[in-house]
């Protein structure tokens, strides 16, 4: 069971309390009567399901009710960062494969980093290895 | 009675508290501090279970969690009965019963033993499925035989009287496991200021130091053991739980224990003398970091007949011996690959039996506990190891021979020793379950001979379960691992704890020894266990792999090693050494073995915790419930709330059924007045200078000009185009609006407002807020309502004043209220809004003056007769996320015109959603009125084509309508509106075929004349 942190009320909870709303930064086109029915339908029905890092969307339904991008890895469950709405993650898929290259050491910083801070995250070595 | 084996001193008993205690009928003693394990040894109890396939007669193997043979039914009575505790783990207590849960009709006589003793040539592997494969449709009948005879405990048939809780915890450092490793890293993160919790499995903390020969601090270990858990116990910031279990390892270091509080007592809480109290409990603890000191296990060798009662790991025999002053036997042979065995021993002999000899696989061991037991006389015999055991009921002796475990051969004569106890040892497997439950693999070690954990993130290890066994480096490991996992939570000043002396031994290393060669092919030789709780030999591991199972994954579920509540304990490192010998491969090469929580059972009860009867799911109620109660209503679930679905009359002692009740519900609304509790209605409140854009977004028709007083019903799209919600909502100021949503989707549809404004529009400024709660609403309806309603309120009801979809503000019965002119009836209505805590007084009040009008109560069935009569739908029974506003003929409502592209409007121009052939809500009339159609039935234009037929549609509302007095549907159809009068079929399961014709969705007032009268 996840422990998640919320960037809105600061702290850590249950995930009992969250619940996952699908893929994050999904865009809805400005002018939906411009787009062809093809690009319409890729926003609608079409959704990334990666190995390794994910950016989803969660709202914490039994609290605040806010809705916030977390970054997670789909491999290790491991959540990276969580940030709120209109922000963009700071660890992203190209970043951890630059890090693993460089063969960048990862500092133990827990399981869960909390903010959006590349130096001190933690990134699985499997990430979408 | 007496207790042949007991020892006359020794042990951590007491033994001035004698205890009895039921084995399968037979009454026993045993003392205080004896598990249910030690006290059958001690009382001579060979045979304590029957095998699970071949019906073998088996003896208490080992002392701990791995026990695979002692699986009890325990219980005094119906509602206590707990199936399979292991013997080894269940604390003895005055008044216990326990059962063989295998062994039919008693473990001495069993009827299934002729199939063992026809032998494992007749049953191998897959055999039930090989033997009982045709007929298929047999399977359920022969495995209801075949676990009859296999027995694998039962479940209570009663009730269980006690009751169990959950915890939410929180630490900084959880300790798994405290033997040496766990008490000194417990001890350092305390010492540094961490809030630690320390679990321990067993009756007393301690671990391996309660049956240790050796010394810490020139006192026995245990001694040491005991000041340590004394000094742990006095810290405020540490939590000690004995008798917990480390269950389940989880993502984000979230760890389940399960703290049994009372099961060493009695059988129920109440038995114990603690009744109202807490059977046991699961502990849901988020750690910041976990020490996994979880220690090992020892492996037993694989030799013939190694099941035959009297066969025993090594180290059990020092636990009974040291711990519980019980010697299981009067002659002892050893067989180890390893040093740390002897012990046994030595214990033995100093218990005063007898040890006719150690046989060693190695050629020169020469460590000091070697040393120690050849200087005491004992006999070892070296390049060697026990073939065989003689003996059925019990072991008779033991079957010795020099092999050459490179080749795999017996290399010299074989010599038979008279012993009644085998004792075998093949290393240690450290015990890394949890450290693999979220999928990290074990990683194999040669030097080691074991799987040690593979790295797991906030997880340290301390001790045994990762290969440091000697005692000194034990207890310094633990107080490393401590310290760090204390530092890595933030305690940055801490150190491991000074360590306490102990005397270093030298130790000869292990050799690599899983099954011992016999003298004929492992085929042929007697069965060799490999896992004795599931029946798998040697043979059927090799079997296995001759049949093309090459990977450890396919052999065990093909042979069924390591299933069970066993887990492969004992026998998975043994029957991979077997595979990859068979495989010509190194053990790592046919794989690792993951193992998933739980590592132990952990009983229903501590799982369900409070969860159940009335609080298994929560029950909304309105605020007029307890009125319906005592008015009879019959309830219907809509989500979480209880609402009325009837109200049956009772006269003369017959109660109304649900249609007469129905029937006479829909006429008092269609000729009189009705009154219905819609309070369960969702409702939102929404304020802001944007409210009104905002609603033009997420509805479908327009917002724009609904002046305050107004209310409009409107239809809310998800983004491709199909029907989510629908409701009214009224315009209570020019930047405030009360939006309505169905009973079930107020949740929803409030976080799907958040979830457009949150993400899409923040520029938006505009608030929301679930009142669902906040306000009681009342519907009267019929065409007497105007009438009642004016006797009770201020407000000016005139039909030109107080126009249908108007709202009005006023008093009704004395309280502030708010009156909405809507209609889900197509009578004549007014819902009333109060404040819920007055809703009980007004709803009297309507009563005390609707008496006259004949003022009718009616539920949920009615409502529904009376808005499908009216062809009104409800979202989510008569729509199914697959249908648009068009489909449901409601272009009325949706406003292609609006200057914002709202939700759903680009997906209705898609090309699918603008198909004509699409289903489209249309009425159905039954041809015969007396037939009321399935809700689910599918339409068919032709009954006589051939099976599969062309669906083209399917009933989503039917009822009876005594204002009809016909049954009539609502239905989904393909090309519906094209095919008015038409007629279609519905081909039922029994084979008859109902005739309806295509009508209109409105039976009654088409003109929609009587909601404005």
């Amino acid at each position: 069971m996840f422990y998640i942190f919320c960037p809105y009320c600061d702290e850590r909870r249950e995930e009992e309390e969250f619940h996952p709303s699908g893929q994050a930064h999904l865009v809805r086109p400005t002018d939906p009567e411009s787009v062809s029915d093809e690009a319409w339908g890729d926003y609608l029905f079409f959704r990334d399901n990666p190995r390794g890092i994910h950016h989803e969307m969660w709202v914490h339904r039994l609290g605040c009710r806010k809705f916030f991008n977390i970054t997670r890895d789909t491999t290790t469950y491991e959540i990276l960062e969580t940030y709120p709405m209109g922000e963009q993650p700071t660890i992203t898929a190209e970043t951890a494969r630059v890090r693993r290259e460089q063969g960048v050491q990862t500092a133990d910083g827990g399981w869960q980093t909390v903010g959006a801070q590349p130096e001190n995250s933690t990134l699985n070595e499997e990430t979408s290895s | 009675m007496t207790q042949p084996n007991r020892l006359n001193q020794g042990g951590r008993l007491d033994r001035s508290r004698r205890l009895s205690f039921t084995f399968n009928g037979q009454q026993y003693t045993g003392f205080a501090g004896d598990t249910l394990a030690s006290a059958l040894l001690a009382n001579g109890v060979d045979i304590v279970n029957r095998s699970f396939k071949y019906s073998r007669p088996r003896g208490i193997t080992a002392a701990g969690p791995e026990e695979p043979n002692a699986i009890m039914q325990l219980g005094a009575s119906e509602a206590a009965q707990v199936p399979n505790v292991r013997a080894t783990q269940q604390a003895l207590y005055d008044g216990l019963v326990a059962r063989s849960t295998n062994g039919w009709p008693s473990v001495q006589r069993d009827v299934m033993s002729w199939v063992g003793r026809l032998g494992g040539h007749l049953m191998p592997p897959g055999f039930y499925y090989k033997t009982f494969m045709a007929p298929a449709s047999m399977w359920m009948t022969y495995e209801k035989w075949i676990r009859k005879g296999a027995g694998l405990g039962r479940s209570p048939a009663e009730a269980d009287p006690d009751i169990y809780d959950h915890l939410n915890q929180h630490c900084d450092v959880l300790v798994i496991g405290a033997g040496p490793a766990g008490l000194t890293a417990a001890l350092s993160a305390a010492r540094a200021g961490a809030r630690v919790i320390l679990c321990d499995e067993q009756e007393e903390m301690g671990g391996s130091l309660l049956d240790s020969r050796e010394s810490i601090d020139d006192a026995p270990a245990a001694a040491w053991a005991e000041q340590t858990v004394a000094e742990l116990a006095g810290m405020d910031n540490v939590t000690l739980l004995p008798r917990t279990t480390a269950n389940g390892y989880h993502d984000h270091n979230f760890v389940t224990l399960h703290e049994r509080r009372t099961e060493h007592l009695a059988d129920t809480a109440a038995a114990a003398g603690r009744d109202g109290e807490v059977r046991s409990r699961l502990h849901r603890v988020r750690a910041e970091r976990v020490v996994l000191a979880s220690g090992s296990h020892e492996r037993p060798l694989v030799y013939a007949n190694n099941d035959v009662p009297g066969n025993m790991v090594a180290g059990a025999i020092s636990v009974y011996l040291r711990r519980y002053g019980v010697a299981p036997g009067q002659k002892l042979v050893l067989s180890t690959n390893n040093d740390h065995a002897y012990r046994a021993a030595l214990d033995w002999k100093e218990a005063g039996r007898e040890v006719v000899a150690v046989v060693d696989s190695r050629a020169n061991p020469d460590g000091d506990l070697v040393k120690q037991v050849r200087d005491s006389g004992i006999r070892v015999v070296t390049g060697s190891a026990v073939m065989e055991a003689s003996g059925s009921q019990r072991v008779t002796g033991a079957r010795v021979v020099a092999i050459d475990t490179e080749r795999f051969v017996v290399t010299g004569k074989v010599e038979t020793l008279a012993c009644d106890t085998i004792a075998s040892s093949g290393g240690y497997s450290p015990v890394v379950h949890l450290a693999s439950h979220t999928g990290k693999r074990p990683q194999w070690r040669d030097d080691l001979l074991g799987f040690v954990p593979g790295e797991v993130k906030s997880m340290h290890f301390a001790g045994g379960v990762q290969g440091v066994y000697a005692l000194g480096e034990t207890l310094a490991d633990g107080g490393r691992a401590g310290a760090e996992a204390a530092r890595a939570a933030g305690f940055a000043q801490a150190e491991a704890i000074t360590l306490p002396s102990v005397e270093a031994r030298h130790e000869s290393p292990a050799s690599a020894l899983y099954q011992v060669p016999h003298e004929k092919t492992t085929l042929r030789a007697p069965k060799q266990f490999v896992d004795l709780q599931n029946d798998v030999t040697a043979a059927a591991v090799e079997l296995a792999t001759r049949e093309g199972f090459e990977s450890i994954e396919h052999v065990k579920r093909y042979t069924a090693l390591g299933f069970g509540t066993d887990q492969g304990k004992l026998g998975n490192i043994n029957g991979m050494a077997i595979a990859a010998r068979c495989l010509h491969r190194a053990i790592p090469d046919v794989g690792t073995t993951v193992f998933r929580p739980n590592y132990t059972p952990v009983s229903f009860g501590a799982i369900v915790g409070r969860h159940c009867g009335e609080l298994f799911d929560p029950e909304r109620y309105t605020a007029l419930h307890q009125w319906h109660v005592e008015n009879g209503a019959e309830f219907e679930d809509v989500g979480q709330w209880k609402r009325p679905w009837y109200y049956p009359r009772k006269t003369g002692g017959k109660t109304e059924s649900l249609h007469d009740a129905v029937a006479r519900e829909c006429l008092a609304v269609r000729e009189k007045v009705g009154i219905l509790d819609a309070s369960t209605l969702g409702k939102i409140d929404i304020q802001g200078p944007d409210a009104r854009e905002f609603l033009g977004r997420v509805y479908t028709n327009k917002w724009a000009k609904l002046a305050p007083g107004r209310v409009r019903y409107g239809l809310m799209c998800k983004d491709d185009g199909m029907l989510m919600d629908d409701g009214t909502t009224s315009c209570l100021g020019d930047n405030h609006f009360l939006m309505t949503t169905t009973t079930g989707g107020a949740a929803t549809v409030l976080e799907w407002l958040e979830l457009w404004h949150q993400t899409e529009w923040p520029e938006l400024q505009v608030y929301f807020n679930s009142v669902t709660d906040h306000w009681a609403t009342m519907t009267v309806t019929g065409p007497e309502a105007r009438k009642l309603m004016s006797e009770v309120t201020d407000i000016d009801l005139d039909r030109e004043q107080f126009k249908f979809m108007d709202w009005k503000q006023g008093n009704v019965a004395g309280v502030p209220a708010r009156v909405f002119r809507i209609s889900f009836t197509g009578e004549l209505a007014f819902e009333i809004n109060v404040q819920a805590n007055y809703a009980l007084h007004v709803w009297k009040t309507l009563f005390a003056h609707g008496e006259k009008y004949e003022l009718t109560p009616y539920g949920t069935e009615t409502m529904h007769v009376l808005r499908a009569e009216k062809g009104l739908i409800i979202a989510g029974q008569d729509t199914d996320g697959s249908v648009t506003p068009e489909d449901l003929g409601m272009h009325w409502a949706v406003g292609y015109d609006k200057p914002f592209s709202w939700i759903g409007k680009r997906a209705l121009t898609r090309p699918d959603t603008a198909r004509t052939d699409r289903k489209q809500l249309v009425g159905l009339k039954p041809k015969d009125p007396k037939v009321v159609l399935e809700e689910g039935a599918q339409i068919v234009l032709d009954p006589a084509e051939a099976i599969p037929m062309t669906m083209m549609g399917h009933v989503t509302s039917s009822y009876y309508s005594p204002v009809l007095k016909s049954g009539f549907a609502l239905a989904v159809l393909k090309g519906g509106r094209d095919r008015m009068g038409e007629t279609v079929y519905l081909p039922m399961a029994d084979g008859t075929t109902h005739e309806a014709e295509v009508v209109s969705t409105v039976f009654v007032d088409p003109k929609g004349e009587r909601q404005n009268v």
